[in-house]
């Protein structure tokens, strides 16, 4: 239950253009989740986010955001800026599903062998990689997060209002089922 | 997380009111007082306990964000009723950078003078003050023990201190 004082809201609106977004521009719910790739509980959401996409289909549209927590988890800003490097060739979604797939092993030479198993020029993904291109975006990811209420990871919102509610399936489906009918 | 229990949360002290000034422990040898902070603003997060999950995030997210406090010259120290080994302990374990001072002896004598002590529980509650450079409380919050309340309303607070006396 939300119990801020203060009406916790996104404050950065999803963009078509900067977003890595799943599901239609005119879907009547938008779930936007601030997720760290090392995090076990984004770990945990990630099937269950998988499962409320292909219940709702094309009624729900899916963005991600990266809010890595460096101190806790060491790797997660280096799998952010994979995520973003694989984006920037047009695979973010694919990169995404791999970190979450293997979270407990995030070393760069990992990531490196996902971005051969996903298809991109690896070349160019290790030099971004090393020379931090995506960093200033993962930072804008964070600080959106930040400003919005993200006081955990995953955190989500449900049309712009953030989800304070268990994100067990049932609960989230329903909260996002009633949010299409309204 | 969820909280339905009743809200019988403290009311801290409120905006405008002088800060209580106050000495403690910061490691064994040294303390820190609210008066060295004069001059620029400080964040005063109390928190109930070292080790306690929420505690943890909330304090993680605060490290990661003491680069965004320093653009506004702020500081940030957490406060507890743990003992000085314990914080030094927690501090190690989360990789925590900045001062968590022992509102140890008397048990809780900070968080009474600032109104959030938890005299049942023996903890104070998960209070947030921002004090400006003058030693003057701006704002001040208390979040459900078992909510972690994130950073929004502390940025909130240091922007509406910049705009006012900002350059």
């Amino acid at each position: 239950m939300s119990t801020t004082q203060w009406a916790a809201l996104l404050t950065m609106p999803v963009a078509e253009s900067r977003d890595h977004i799943q599901g239609p521009a005119d879907a009547p719910v938008t779930l936007v989740e601030y997720g760290d790739y090392e995090c076990p509980y984004c770990g945990a959401a990630y099937p269950i986010v998988k499962e409320v996409q292909a219940r709702m289909g094309v009624r729900l549209r899916f963005v991600f955001r990266n809010f890595p927590i460096t101190n806790s988890h060491p790797h997660a800003e280096r799998a952010a800026e994979a995520a973003e490097a694989a984006a920037a060739q047009g695979s973010f979604w694919e990169m995404h599903d791999a970190l979450y797939e293997n979270q407990k092993r995030l070393r760069d030479e990992d990531l490196h062998v996902y971005a051969e198993q996903v298809g991109l020029d690896v070349e160019s993904f290790d030099q971004e990689l090393a020379e931090h291109v995506h960093a200033a975006r993962v930072r804008e990811d964070f600080m959106s997060g930040v400003r919005s209420g993200v006081n955990g990871t995953p955190t989500f919102y449900v049309n712009g209002t953030r989800y304070d509610d268990s994100y067990d399936l049932d609960t989230l489906l329903g909260a996002l089922e009633e949010a299409a009918s309204n | 997380m969820t909280n339905t229990t009743a809200d019988a949360r403290a009311a801290p002290l409120p905006p405008g009111t002088k800060a209580p000034e106050f000495r403690l422990p910061s490691t064994p040898d040294q303390t820190v007082s609210l008066a060295e902070f004069r001059g620029r603003p400080v964040i005063l997060a109390f928190y109930p306990e070292d080790w306690s999950p929420v505690c943890s995030d909330q304090l993680a997210l605060y490290q990661e964000l003491l680069p965004e406090f320093r653009k506004f010259d702020a500081e940030l120290v957490g406060i507890s009723v743990d003992g000085i080994w314990s914080h030094l302990a927690f501090a190690k374990d989360r990789n925590l950078h900045f001062p968590l001072l022992a509102d140890f002896e008397p048990k809780g004598e900070v968080a009474r003078t600032y109104r959030v002590y938890r005299s049942n529980e023996g903890t104070s509650e998960r209070a947030l003050f921002v004090i400006d450079g003058d030693g003057v409380v701006q704002w001040s919050y208390v979040s459900p023990v078992g909510i972690n309340p994130g950073a929004d309303g502390i940025l909130r607070a240091l922007d509406g201190l910049a705009r006012e006396g900002g350059p």
